[in-house]
């Protein structure tokens, strides 16, 4: 017996839509044979890591909370991805506003005006998107690839936060640990309500969704990103400007994943640590293809995602499994949507035996 | 041919195939004898190539007979068909353009190509006995269309090869070209290689091949010896109606100068490519200019100074002038807004994004005619206009948001063409309006040019087509080697003069205007 594939005459719009919840299921099924093999009872272990993370409102908060900061990423990440530009470096640009806003912060730590909040979320915003706009100049001067670019500016902007928050930034009253002071209050962001830890940063989750939908989907700058993605001849021959759009793709991303990191210090965690991102910005690159670059793909599969990191840390609490659980299930999942992607363009054919080409030797032969 | 049917090389018998919504090929027949060149005619989707490419093995019909030499077979992939000694050129050619015409053959043969020192005098051996000339070393990128089927013709005859099936192979040749592609075509049937062979060019047909098969929407309409036949009883078996098949188009005069191209020197970065001296050109509202020529004496390198791919510095903008506005500085988009309309040689991945809907290929170059507003698309507007676009040219579609791929080369040229002529050009630049396009969708082409000619607007055609040329242009002339002959009244030359210029005969101390 043998599986062929046959290229399909265009795309298939049903399998558009069924490969991401057939990559859901193999996911589970996957997940479950996993779990029997250690020992574990597999639905109850499904239960712990998928279902029991949310099923009170505090949940919820934590799962609004954890899905903030990847959703920002993968917003931003769409936008470049839909030019063909390939940025790696979320994690990079978010620490960076991290970074950033948190070196402001520390100095306006009296500041008792609102003011304080908005010049904090701006300069993070703005280091990120600088952190980008390196990536920008790099490829669109010396040619130089954005994977390997943005990858190794995530090491740099990993080591520059790593030696900020243990010298210049580190908090002198705080027994040496490496963290930096608290922020001051008005440089905080405000809870949403009096239980959860979700903050104001969700309304510019929906801020950035209804601002993305539209630059992609009703732009003619959306359009020529998209063009550009498609057949850079035919942008060129247009006369859309390739080098002004490599630029505006990893400002943008850059710019919402910077925005992403200043709002994890100035929110939940209120001061630098280093561990702002237990990579945040990798799950993005994830959750950005899983909702195939379409923001309200995006949503669910960010929503997803943050499960997933809950429910990692709760498998880890309540049953002993280890952490890597949430890495091993993200990577299932991508791998699973890739394999199923296929069956969008082709068509998969059981043949019965292996006879099809006797006929040919005889043919050869005569 | 006298060979018993045992004896032929191929028979196709009875073979079908669907696609959705269309049966490409319904209950077709068709017999080569060894040493044959038997011609395929039919117009786009008359499926010609769906035929082809069930006999080289890229699809499979649902249901039919293959006999290759007498015995029936199924052929899996291309790989098997050239083993058993099939070779195919495409229309649009399978090469891969970051590789050396060398490397890409050497892919082609596998194992057989041997090292790379053993294959570069192969190749030149073989494209010198052919009288095809090839450079084993150049990058495929580089050359042009015509030069890149040489290497694919080459690649066929490397291999043992039995059957050649060629695909509108003479679209992008000079006349002396096709003459020369003739001889090689009647040096290999001589030597017992049966050849099929596509073209829409009637009387090519007849000069060359011994048998025809006509298809039309998927069945036979007809066999018959070409040579007996005359233009119009095989367009007829091909189109149904053959009106306007052989339409003369009354010659105009001209008004002001719109297009002016003055002392232009460009020097190529390219080493293999075309640089120019000193070229002066103008085009006046309301006449076609013709610029004939074989592939790779400059046209992809003027035509990319026109649209605004390539640019010169600003200090030399007047070089280039649309109606004594400077543009040779301007971005394409810019030029567009002057009046510039463009519809480049290669359909997909050039004048049409292929993955995008026709209405969104109708904005890519129509934006800036009302269709985008405070930054947003008016997605109505652009709907409207695609819509437009398919009904004024009779583009064949299931409609607006069909993806450009899905269209025959014919019907996306209509709509290419279209879009550009219904942004009312002040001038429009064309190149290889009616490549690979069949005689019905190339009459409309030509229609619809002369009628933009006649509502007053400039044009502009480089084609390698040249009957084409002296056709519908008013004034003519041809480049070679980066250097432009003088251009002269259609109605005052003929193909040998112009023939002679294409081959570099003028004196380009006269050539001017």
């Amino acid at each position: 017996m043998l599986l062929s594939l046959e290229p399909r005459t265009q795309q298939s719009r049903a399998m558009l839509v069924l490969s991401p919840l057939l990559a859901g299921l193999l996911t589970l099924v996957s997940g479950a044979i996993l779990f029997s093999a250690l020992g574990h009872d597999p639905l109850l272990t499904l239960h712990t890591l998928l279902i029991e993370p949310v099923s009170d409102l505090y949940g919820l908060s934590e799962l609004l909370l954890k899905a903030l900061p990847i959703l920002l990423c993968a917003l931003g990440l769409a936008v470049a991805y839909q030019a063909r530009i390939w940025n790696i470096g979320a994690e990079g640009q978010l620490l960076i506003g991290a970074l950033a806003g948190s070196a402001l912060a520390i100095h306006i730590i009296d500041w008792e005006s609102r003011w304080a909040l908005l010049w904090v979320l701006l300069a993070g915003s703005l280091a990120g998107a600088l952190w980008g706009a390196l990536a920008a100049w790099l490829r669109t001067h010396f040619n130089a690839n954005e994977i390997l670019t943005t990858i190794m500016l995530n090491y740099i902007a990993l080591n520059l936060l790593l030696y900020c928050v243990h010298g210049p930034l580190k908090d002198p009253e705080g027994f040496s640990f490496p963290q930096s002071a608290m922020f001051g209050d008005a440089s905080r962001l405000p809870a949403l309500f009096e239980d959860g830890r979700v903050h104001v940063g969700l309304y510019f989750v929906l801020l950035a969704l209804v601002a993305v939908w539209v630059l992609l989907h009703k732009s003619f700058l959306g359009f020529q990103i998209k063009v550009l993605g498609l057949d850079q001849r035919a942008a060129g021959f247009v006369g859309f400007r390739e080098k002004r759009l490599v630029w505006l793709a990893l400002l943008i991303s850059g710019g919402l994943a910077g925005l992403a990191g200043v709002s994890e210090v100035s929110g939940p965690i209120g001061q630098l640590v280093p561990q702002v991102s237990p990579g945040y910005g990798y799950a993005a690159i994830t959750v950005a293809f899983l909702g195939r670059l379409n923001p309200l793909g995006i949503l669910v599969a960010g929503l997803l995602m943050a499960l997933l990191y809950l429910g990692g840390e709760n498998a880890q609490m309540s049953l002993n499994l280890p952490q890597a659980l949430t890495g091993l299930f993200q990577g299932m999942m991508l791998f699973y949507l890739l394999a199923c992607d296929v069956l969008i363009l082709y068509r998969p054919r059981l043949t019965l035996n292996w006879r099809r080409r006797a006929p040919v030797a005889a043919a050869a032969s005569a | 041919m006298s060979e018993s049917p045992t004896h032929l090389r191929l028979e196709l018998r009875a073979i079908s195939k669907r696609y959705p919504g269309t049966l490409a090929n319904d209950r077709v027949d068709l017999r080569i004898a060894p040493g044959e060149i038997h011609a395929l005619l039919g117009e786009n989707g008359a499926g010609k190539s769906t035929l082809m490419k069930i006999i080289y093995g890229v699809t499979r019909p649902d249901s039919g007979q293959l006999l290759w030499q007498g015995v029936p077979v199924q052929v899996a992939d291309p790989a098997q068909a050239r083993g058993l000694g099939i070779g195919m050129v495409f229309q649009h050619f399978s090469l891969f353009e970051t590789l050396t015409v060398a490397q890409n053959i050497a892919l082609a043969l596998g194992r057989a190509a041997g090292s790379a020192k053993q294959l570069a005098p192969r190749i030149r051996e073989v494209s010198q006995r052919y009288g095809m000339s090839l450079e084993p070393e150049r990058l495929v990128h580089s050359l042009s269309i015509g030069e890149r089927q040489r290497v694919e013709i080459v690649r066929c005859l490397m291999q043992d090869i039995k059957l050649l099936i060629l695909d509108e192979p003479t679209s992008v040749l000079t006349p002396q070209e096709v003459e020369q592609l003739f001889v090689t075509l009647r040096t290999l049937a001589d030597e017992g290689c049966s050849i099929l062979f596509i073209s829409h060019k009637l009387n090519e047909v007849r000069a060359l091949c011994h048998s025809a098969t006509v298809l039309r929407a998927g069945r036979v309409s007809g066999a018959c010896v070409p040579a007996e036949c005359s233009d119009l009883q095989l367009a007829r078996l091909m189109v149904g109606d053959a009106e306007g098949l052989d339409a003369s188009y009354p010659k105009r005069a001209g008004g002001l100068p719109r297009l002016r191209v003055d002392d232009l020197s460009w020097r190529n970065q390219d080493t293999f490519g075309t640089s120019f001296e000193h070229l002066r050109l103008e085009v006046r509202s309301g006449e076609i200019v013709g610029i004939a020529g074989v592939a790779g004496n400059g046209q992809d390198e003027l035509l990319a100074l026109l649209s605004g791919e390539t640019r010169l510095h600003a200090s030399e903008r007047e070089r280039i002038s649309l109606d004594n506005q400077p543009m040779a500085n301007l971005h394409p988009d810019a030029r567009r807004a002057l009046g510039l309309a463009f519809v480049p040689a290669e359909r997909l991945g050039h004048g049409a994004v292929p993955d995008l809907s026709l209405a969104d290929n109708a904005l890519l170059t129509a934006f800036q005619q009302g269709l985008v507003e405070r930054g947003l698309i008016r997605s109505g507007k652009v709907l409207a206009l695609a819509e437009q676009i398919i009904q004024r040219f009779a583009v064949k579609t299931p409609g607006a948001q069909a993806t450009a791929r899905s269209l025959s080369g014919g019907n996306l040229q209509k709509f290419i063409l279209g879009r550009e002529i219904l942004q009312n050009p002040r001038l429009l630049v064309a190149a290889h309006p009616t490549w690979g396009v069949d005689v019905g969708a190339a009459a409309a082409i030509h229609r619809a040019l002369i009628a933009l000619r006649d509502a007053g607007a400039a044009i502009l055609v480089i084609s390698e087509d040249l009957d084409e040329l002296l056709q519908i242009s008013d004034r003519i002339g041809a480049l070679c080697s980066g250097r432009l002959s003088p251009l002269k009244a259609t109605a005052d030359t003929h193909s040998v003069e112009v023939g002679s210029w294409m081959a570099g005969q003028f004196d380009t101390a006269q050539a001017a205007i």
